[in-house]
């Protein structure tokens, strides 16, 4: 699958980085990165299966649930902690939020756009959107948190996250969106911090 | 692919006699000491393709094949299912090493052994040896076999902190370290188990102060009993109830204290089976090696600082239903060297058979162990 928040994220991180990737499955991203950018990488990832493709492609994955946070990793361990698509299947997304930004100087967060314009007129015509992106039906997704642009702005205001970046694509032409971000992109980036 | 018909078929020892003296972290130096070992595959040219494997509390040099081709099933290695041609541990690929730890009862140097000085077995006066004293042992085989670095030590349990040791105290002679089912250091609840074995040898009236060799005896009943308590905590308890439940034995019920559950009499077998073959010196330094691994205490407790030094990739191995070296001791390893930006990767495997795991056949710990070779150039 075209991942246009992987090319975003190689721009943003600089060589020599230490990078953490949550949810990294079978560790394509990091793959990019350590090749790409020179970073030292590590991932972690849940499902055995992506684990085993990860260690097969020789990614340092460590196995481990997120949902139980970060600990074990100092405040500050990582220039960047990477949360990609993930965010919007997890539960305890103050947890999490608070976790990436505790161990990482800056945290890249990726999430699908619920306020895009088609997913607006699937719920004009009465039905949860179902897409190539947002591919589940409404009772067996593992989407449990989905949120607007507008959503996750607000969420970082109310607890004085600083929004470095942001960077919205519409997935179905590839092309980065410049203006009504919150209507116009199905994939948004962020680069948020605490500093 | 049916791993088991990859067998690396009939294996012989080998003996490596070393004069050069030893020192041990005791004090005590070695002056002349043998080991016993097994190979399997070839070496290549460029020596690099060597994979030494360490072995646990009661395992030894022979890990794979069998050495009698009339017996093959009962004479089998001890992880004959990770090593052979075309197996996780791929002996077309890998030059692998297996040796018995000095201290050990399989004919290596130990309590049994003469000592020099006294043209009498060692028995008790033989020297306490660590974690650290076998490193070095095995690194004086690795010179005598022409391996200037391992292309990766593997260890499980006991092994698994003979890997860890060998990055820290031979940064340069290991590429990666394997360390399954094993721990930082043992927990005062693992220690308390180690405690109790060895009163079981201790106070056995054939024990003799360890010299029970010259009295023609040997104290089977401390051992049995250790070993029936090591046993238990080697398993899970879900499989225990699994395997055996409350089942009971033909005649139970006679209101006595015979065997009657099944666990009662699976206990009594394999402790018999122990105390027939294994050395209760052996048992007491095993264990104690086990009390006093310790890489982070000479860095008041920092084990990342222990660590630095190393310049392996490591991958690390824990089993969820292990409770002697749980996931979370694992992880301690694992998230020092993190803390350091060294290369390492933690697979929890899902496994009923507790600590005991490790020797076992499982189709998705077998596919990490080989995905992660499948890495290593040679």
């Amino acid at each position: 699958m075209n991942r246009p928040d992987f090319d975003v994220i190689a721009g943003w991180v600089q060589p020599g980085e230490r990078v953490l990737d949550l949810g990294c499955g079978d560790g394509t991203l990091l793959a990019r990165l350590i090749e790409t950018r020179g970073v030292r990488g590590w991932g972690i990832e849940i499902d055995d299966t992506k684990v085993l493709a990860a260690i097969g492609r020789g990614i340092n994955v460590i196995q481990g649930d997120l949902e139980g946070g970060l600990a074990g990793f100092e405040d500050g361990a990582f220039q960047h902690v990477i949360l990609s698509q993930t965010l919007q299947a997890m539960k305890n997304i103050e947890t999490i939020v608070s976790e990436i930004l505790r161990v990482g100087r800056e945290a890249v967060v990726s999430f699908p756009n619920f306020g895009y314009w088609k997913h607006r007129m699937d719920i004009m015509d009465g039905h949860m959107p179902v897409s190539d992106r947002l591919p589940y039906a409404w009772y067996d997704t593992p989407n449990i948190h989905l949120c607007t642009i507008a959503d996750f702005d607000q969420f970082c205001a109310d607890r004085h996250i600083t929004l470095r970046e942001r960077k919205v694509f519409d997935e179905s032409t590839g092309r980065e969106i410049t203006e009504e971000h919150n209507f116009l992109g199905s994939l948004a980036v962020y680069r948020i911090t605490r500093l | 692919m049916n791993e088991d018909s990859n067998s690396i078929g009939l294996v012989h020892s080998k003996r490596a006699h070393f004069d050069a003296p030893l020192p041990l972290a005791c004090g005590v130096d070695l002056t002349t000491w043998d080991l016993v070992f097994e190979t399997y595959g070839a070496l290549n040219a460029a020596c690099d393709n060597a994979i030494l494997i360490c072995h646990a509390l009661s395992g030894h040099h022979h890990v794979a094949g069998f050495t009698d081709s009339d017996r093959p099933e009962e004479t089998l290695g001890w992880w004959d299912n990770m090593i052979g041609p075309g197996k996780p541990i791929d002996t077309n690929r890998f030059f692998v090493v297996g040796v018995n730890n000095l201290g050990g009862c399989h004919g290596s140097t130990g309590p049994a052994s003469i000592n020099p000085a006294t043209s009498r077995p060692w028995g008790a006066d033989f020297p306490v040896v660590t974690v650290e004293d076998w490193v070095a042992a095995q690194a004086r085989l690795a010179d005598y076999l022409g391996i200037h670095a391992w292309a990766a030590v593997v260890g499980g349990s006991l092994g698994g902190m003979q890997a860890l040791q060998w990055t820290i105290q031979f940064p340069k002679r290991v590429r990666h370290s394997l360390v399954i089912a094993a721990a930082p250091n043992l927990t005062a609840e693992n220690i308390a188990f180690n405690d109790v074995a060895r009163q079981a040898i201790l106070t056995d009236p054939d024990f003799h102060g360890g010299h029970f060799y010259e009295k023609g005896v040997r104290p089977e009943r401390g051992l049995r009993l250790a070993r029936m308590l090591g046993h238990i905590t080697y398993l899970s308890d879900d499989q225990m109830a699994e395997r055996f439940g409350r089942r009971k034995r033909p005649g139970a019920g006679s209101y006595g204290f015979d065997v009657e559950f099944e666990i009662e009499s699976y206990l009594h077998y394999q402790g018999d089976k122990f105390a027939g073959f294994f050395d209760a010196n052996t048992y007491l330094l095993m264990t104690r090696a086990l009390d006093y691994f310790d890489p982070a205490l000479t860095e008041n407790g920092h084990l990342a600082v222990a660590l630095k030094r190393a310049e392996a990739n490591f991958l690390v191995v824990s089993f969820t239903t292990d409770w002697r070296f749980s996931s979370a001791r694992a992880r301690e390893i694992v998230n020092a060297l993190v803390h350091n930006g060294q290369n390492v990767s933690h697979v929890e495997i899902t496994s009923r058979h507790g600590h005991d795991s490790f020797l076992m056949q499982d189709a998705h710990y077998h596919a990490i162990v080989r995905a992660y070779l499948g890495n290593i150039s040679s």
